[in-house]
């Protein structure tokens, strides 16, 4: 037994330190990739300005039971922090012409409001509900925001090839405490640098939400955007399909479209 | 009664409108048709104070919308009447102009002429800095419909936030419940018969300055009012007809400065709204002389702290604490003096959207005198969404003004189609 022990306390210490050091070393290399990806992603998705797009939401529960939802939704990309974004509910018709303005940050909490027409009242909404749903959708309101690379931790997994494309597998951690999600498993596409697939693992680190991104279209010969995304819970079987119907960039929106204070004259 | 007046005085609006309206749809499709209509029963628990009031109350409603605009939208015309059938109260069988304005838009100004709603404040329980609007008040116990108001406004928009002023030509009377319908203390609340301060009474005009801006976490609101007071105050007469007490509504002049303000921190939505007001003293009726005072301060603060997924559940559970003062005694038909409101809302995120608020407000200084509410309502099909409300009221004393109240209590489902 002091034998062992003898043996055990000389030779821990190198093999720990080199374990460590092997870690660390991979660790490093992987976050670096990580974070260069993630870079790629962002600059492949840099300087489109603004758009307007017309969507629907189907929303089906786990019978397979469907709702629908169609809103406007006008984006404005503001360099070097979250995007803003106003979107206009059409349908159903009790929540028509409701509106929701929402300045998203790349740090901290967001600034958000909603308009309820038939109250002709600007409510400023408490920004620490991201982790809730979007519209009773299994999209949460942090899945709506702008891609930043200063919301998350970030490390490369391996590379793999879905559905016949070859994607960069990385895993991003949210910096916000109050993100409803442990960490994101994404699928970046390696030719354009588009996200492909996400898993989203809970607070327990169980696998919660998978968002799968298809039919990608290029605008300005340089933005990809898809038109179809589907969000699927693994754990209540629900699930929200979001289409794109229609798409325009540059449609000359300023900070003046994004005013909280216009925000009653929204339609 | 009301219904009649307003009938006859809109009537060649309306006539106009119906050429506008023809015109424009001929022109374009530019023409937006949508609004809401609604079928209403009201239960009452307790057989009413009065002989001839009903236990149940039924109702239907229409409120379409019409909006055409021009000019890539920077032009707009709205038009939106409404019109509650009541079965038992002639008062609340009413036809009203809820909308009926041009509005233009420019990058940094407005321009509004016409009838429209504004609402100014943050806080729940009591809207003391909301005061364009006449509340409806045969619509509901809440306070939260509002009648058309005739204003032309104008709003400047700065890096330091909206101003906007308000000229408001015509003054709405509140409306209330005849003796037949219910929710209503037991006399007659002669609305025919309004008393004023100004000689011009309907026709004085009002105005109004508003500020409002967002700084950061903060959204700050700064307004003033010079005008007719749109809360009553009631002038007791006896009626040698029915050998009962009548209140007579007495409209005041007042100036009124008004601050509201809400801070996002964390969880936290923190509510404040202030107002102080001063009475001209003018035309004061003899009953109402130690009643109204010269000046006085009122105001509400609270907050409202929002937990999202309670439970690990999707449910998103709100709590709501305000507390509301006013300088004013019960005597004044004041309500909110010293009370205290705790709400829960429950918003259950689903596909239906359905949500729950109930809570109570209650007097700090008697403890028998409280209101409890409950509120609560979901989407059946894309165009059907049905509500269920309850309202109770409790107090023992009959210097109380909820006192006449006490046997109000009542359940009202309705079911609302949008369109």
């Amino acid at each position: 037994m002091k034998r062992i022990g003898h043996f055990l306390n000389t030779s821990r210490w190198c093999i720990a330190g080199l374990i460590i050091a092997c870690l660390s070393f991979t660790t490093l290399a992987d976050e670096q990739r990580g974070d260069e990806i993630a870079q790629a992603r962002k600059t492949a998705d840099t300087g489109w300005g603004d758009t307007e797009a017309e969507m629907r939401m189907i929303l089906r529960n786990a019978q397979g039971q469907e709702s629908e939802r169609k809103m406007r939704v006008k984006s404005l990309e503001v360099i070097d922090d979250g995007d803003k974004a106003l979107t206009i509910f059409d349908q159903p018709r009790d929540v028509s012409g409701t509106a929701f303005l929402s300045f998203s940050k790349a740090v901290g909490a967001d600034d958000q409001w909603i308009y309820l027409p038939a109250l002709k009242r600007v409510k400023r909404i408490n920004s620490r509900n991201k982790s809730g749903p979007f519209m009773g959708s299994e999209f949460a309101f942090e899945d709506m925001t702008s891609f930043e690379l200063e919301k998350y931790r970030f490390n490369y997994l391996r590379d793999e090839t879905l559905d016949g494309a070859e994607t960069y597998v990385v895993e991003q951690v949210p910096i916000d405490e109050y993100s409803g999600y442990t960490r994101q498993v994404v699928w970046v596409d390696k030719e354009h640098y588009y996200v492909r697939k996400i898993e989203f693992y809970d607070r327990k680190d169980s696998l919660l939400k998978t968002l799968e991104l298809d039919d990608y279209r290029q605008y300005k010969d340089q933005y990809w955007r898809a038109h179809r995304s589907e969000m699927f819970n693994e754990q209540t079987g629900k699930s929200t399909v979001l289409i794109v119907d229609e798409l325009v960039f540059d449609t000359g929106l300023s900070d003046d479209d994004f005013d909280e204070n216009k925000l009653r004259n929204v339609r | 009664m009301i219904a009649n007046k307003f009938i006859r005085r809109f009537a060649p609006v309306c006539a106009g409108l119906a050429c506008v309206l023809g015109s424009a749809s001929a022109a374009a499709n530019d023409l937006e048709i949508s609004g809401e209509a609604g079928i209403q029963m009201r239960y009452f628990f307790e057989d009413a104070l009065l002989p001839q009031q009903e236990r149940t109350q039924a109702s239907v409603y229409l409120q379409p919308e019409f909006f055409y605009s021009w000019n890539g939208g920077d032009d707009r015309l709205v038009i939106k009447p409404f019109a509650r059938l009541d079965q038992i109260d002639s008062e609340r069988t009413h036809l009203d102009i809820r909308e009926m304005h041009w509005l233009h838009l420019a990058s940094d100004w407005e321009l509004l002429a016409g009838i429209s709603k504004v609402f100014w404040g943050q806080t729940e329980s009591l809207h003391l800095v909301d005061v364009i609007n006449q509340t409806d008040a045969v619509e509901s116990v809440d306070g939260e419909d509002k009648l058309g108001q005739p204003m032309v406004s104008f709003s400047y928009f700065t890096d330091f936030g909206r101003l906007s002023a308000f000229a408001l030509p015509y003054f709405r009377e509140r409306t209330f419940p005849g003796l037949d319908g219910r929710v209503v203390p037991p006399f007659l609340i002669d609305t025919d018969n309004p008393l004023y301060a100004s000689s011009q009474e309907q026709t004085h005009l009002d105005y109004a300055l508003r500020w409002q801006h967002t700084l950061g976490s903060w959204d700050l609101g700064l307004s003033y009012f010079d005008g007719t007071n749109r809360e009553p105050y009631f002038a007791q007469r006896f009626d040698p007809e029915t050998a009962n007490l009548r209140l007579q509504p007495y409209y005041s002049q007042i100036t009124q400065v008004g601050l509201d303000v809400l801070a996002v921190t964390g969880s936290w939505l923190l509510k404040f709204e202030g107002i102080y007001r001063q009475d001209d003293l003018e035309n004061v009726p003899v009953s109402l002389n130690s009643v109204i005072e010269e000046d006085f301060f009122a105001a509400v603060a609270g907050f409202e702290y929002t937990q999202v997924g309670v439970f690990d559940s999707q449910y998103d559970l709100g709590v709501l604490m305000e507390y509301q003062f006013d300088e004013r005694d019960d005597t004044a038909f004041v309500f909110g003096q010293n009370d205290l409101m705790m709400g829960l809302r429950v918003a259950f995120n689903d596909i239906d959207g359905t949500t729950v608020l109930f809570g109570m407000v209650q007097d700090l200084e008697r403890s028998d005198s409280y209101s409890g509410f409950f509120e609560s309502s979901s989407r059946i099909t894309d165009q059907w969404r049905w509500s269920l409300d309850a309202y109770f009221f409790s107090s023992d004393v009959a210097a109380d003004p909820l006192y006449f109240m006490r046997r109000e209590d009542h359940i009202e489902f309705t079911l609302e189609y949008y369109f």
